[in-house]
């Protein structure tokens, strides 16, 4: 889970890494109380789960309360890369000396956890590392050791931060691996990492991403659920639990395991059609879930055909057929189902499903017959 | 032969006493493969099917003699198991469990490079592994897996690994020994680790590989390739049409910019001279032919 910049700010507090003093608004008169609760001057900054802001408008400094108004009621609404401005952060202005960076990330080929700092932040650090990749000093860590303070600080010092930033940086790295590992973040970015004119270091900016594996063991997750936008299906079929993601093609896939999925709108590519969907069941489906599976791509009016892929392995295929027929008997299906099922239990499954087949739902043997014929149904090549 | 077990590698359940534990436990045992014994804390002294169940690995390691474990329980627990095993003296350890916290995995990962260097940990968040007709730990259909080899299969996604030896099997071509390495951003063995061994195995003389898009695992199993592989090696990568920018998932399907896409992916390996397919089906057709020629 991806979390807005205020979620991510918000995060880091409870692991002591310092930020600006400031607050959440969502209407323009929230602005202004944020505003004068922080002191002027202040940053107003749109919330939106994209890069860019600062280009597009997002991001403007206010001196008083009149131009907090002027700027929150020509935010809130923006459209930044296709993302509506629906929350703004508004926060204490800083004086910034310099701008540095800062983040921790897994590092799957070393299979240790990377700490990457660098003094020139505040601009795409994948810039940096295509231009002047020297500039990015990095710490494989090894979770079993964990962090010293030491270590953080030479890291600084090849940074090349200002000598006066070294040690309340180091402390800040600390704290940031720590809300890294035990606030379970699959990535914990801070650009810029700033100076301020005063001699202090803070996070200016948060990028935060949960590991929702971890969501277990963190009750404090729950606020950030429900703030992401979804599409009436995405909300449908994160409900019933499924892995759902909107296309635009016209043969609706459903499909257990993630890389059978993508494996399905590769040959429906493949021979011709366009995908409407992704849609990962997982491992171990039931009835119940295939049923449902079947309900959320029946409400996507752009599907003429559902191809259905099924490789039981933890998946049983006769609990696969079962929803089958269950969907069939609860929904009005507007499309012709296309069926491939193979593995675990796959002959009960084909005899459960036997009395059921017509040209409402067919049997393939193989996935690329399959993926033929539910193109084929969809009408072609669109 | 085959790689990491075969028909005398004694096998332990641990979570045997689960749904999901006895089903594929039993499975296993029933397609011939040497269950031993289960573990269940608390549940020792009793059985499931015939097979003993133990309160700890040390115990039923005793007991059976058992040097591989089957680890079916849920992500909370999975790690505690791990390395229960991994202190018992398992030297193979399979875990099938999926949404364990990136940060366990990285934390177990390294406790066992540490301090139990000589274990192998296949997983977590896979489907096992299988060597047609001796021995399959997982949640693989035996049924889809033909003896004799000569193909070694390794694979990232769990249903294409299905997929893979299905293809095979349905041309009548064997395997020595199929893979699923998982998709979890720690995965306890690699491709690379498959490759070396199937390398060096002498009965497999080429080599399946499924990866799919997101992460590096390609591309450094494409330098190992190029490096180190005299068996021919045909490859597919799953995600070729897969929308940039989004998670498909799980983590290990992430595309951020053009590293990790399937092209790069793809690339690399036919760069490294591998056979690169694009289905599951062709690259089945491709490795019949090699196959065919190979005799």
């Amino acid at each position: 889970m991806d979390l807005y910049e205020y979620q991510g700010k918000q995060y880091f507090a409870r692991y002591g890494i310092p930020t600006s003093a400031g607050g959440v608004a969502d209407t323009v008169e929230q602005a202004v109380v944020q505003a004068d609760a922080a002191g002027y001057p202040v940053v107003v900054k749109a919330q939106v789960k994209v890069g860019g802001r600062g280009k597009a408008g997002g991001i403007k400094l206010a001196n008083d309360a009149d131009e907090v108004r002027t700027h929150a009621s020509a935010i809130l609404g923006m459209d930044i890369h296709g993302h509506e401005v629906k929350r703004l952060w508004v926060e204490h202005a800083s004086d910034i000396a310099r701008e540095y960076y800062a983040s921790f990330t897994l590092d799957r080929a070393a299979k240790l956890h990377l700490c990457m700092v660098s003094a020139k932040g505040g601009v795409e650090i994948e810039e940096v590392a295509a231009t002047d990749p020297d500039a990015i000093a990095r710490l494989h860590v090894d979770p079993v050791d964990g962090l010293s303070l030491e270590a953080a600080a030479r890291l600084v010092e090849e940074a090349g931060l200002d000598p006066e930033a070294r040690a309340p940086a180091a402390e800040l790295i600390i704290a940031l691996y720590r809300c890294y590992t035990e606030g379970d973040c699959d990535l914990a970015e801070i650009n810029p990492l700033i100076l301020t004119t005063d001699g202090r270091v803070h996070a200016l900016d948060a990028k935060v991403t949960l590991d929702d594996n971890a969501a277990f063991r963190h009750r404090e997750w729950d606020e950030f659920a429900g703030t992401d936008t979804f599409d009436e299906r995405e909300l449908l079929a994160k409900e019933k639990g499924l892995n759902y993601i909107g296309l635009s093609g016209s043969v609706g896939i459903i499909a257990n395991g993630a890389g059978l999925a993508m494996s399905t709108l590769d040959v429906v590519t493949q021979a011709g059609g366009t995908a409407a969907n992704f849609l990962d069941i997982g491992g171990g489906a039931n009835a119940d879930v295939m049923a449902a599976a079947l309900e959320v791509i029946n409400t996507d009016p752009a599907v003429r055909s559902i191809f259905v892929n099924i490789f039981g392995g933890i998946t049983r295929c006769d609990e696969v057929a079962n929803g089958i027929v269950e969907a069939l008997g609860r929904v009005d299906l507007r499309s012709p189902i296309v069926l491939r099922l193979d593995g675990t239990n796959a002959e009960a499954g084909h005899e459960i499903l036997a009395s059921h087949l017509s040209d409402r739902l067919v049997v393939d043997e193989t996935m690329l017959g399959a993926a033929r014929r539910a193109v084929a149904l969809a009408g072609g090549d669109k | 032969m085959s790689i990491f077990v075969d028909e005398n590698t004694k096998v332990l359940v641990q979570g045997l006493t689960g749904s999901q534990g006895r089903f594929h436990g039993l499975r296993n045992r029933d397609y011939g493969t040497q269950v031993v014994g289960g573990v269940t804390p608390g549940k020792g002294g009793t059985e499931v099917d015939g097979v003993p169940v133990f309160d700890s690995v040390e115990e039923a390691v005793a007991a059976t003699g058992a040097d591989a474990s089957f680890v079916v329980v849920p992500p909370k627990g999975a790690p505690t198991a791990i390395l229960e095993a991994a202190r018992a003296g398992v030297s193979f350890i399979v875990c099938i469990t999926e949404g364990i916290p990136a940060q366990d995995e990285a934390l177990f990962y390294n406790i066992l490079r540490r301090d139990h260097p000589g274990v192998r940990l296949l997983g977590p968040n896979c489907p096992g592994v299988i060597s047609p007709g001796k021995c399959n730990i997982g949640i693989t259909s035996g049924d889809i897996a033909l003896p004799g080899g000569p193909v070694g299969i390794v694979s990232r996604s769990g249903t294409l690994t299905y997929q893979a030896l299905h293809e095979l099997s349905q041309q009548k071509v064997g395997q020595t020994t199929c893979v699923g390495i998982g998709g979890d951003p720690v995965p306890g063995t690699s491709f690379i680790d498959c490759l070396a061994a199937f390398e060096e195995d002498p009965d497999t003389r080429a080599v399946m590989m499924i990866g799919e898009i997101g992460g590096s695992a390609e591309e450094e199993a494409a330098q190992f390739i190029k490096d180190n592989m005299s068996k021919p090696v045909v490859c597919y990568v799953a995600g070729v049409t897969a929308p940039p920018g989004r998670k498909m998932g799980h983590a290990g399907a992430i595309i951020s910019g053009s590293q990790g896409t399937a092209q790069a992916k793809m690339a690399a390996l036919a760069d490294a001279g591998a056979t690169v397919a694009l289905n599951p089906t062709e690259a089945g057709e491709r490795m019949v032919e090699i196959v065919k020629s190979l005799d």
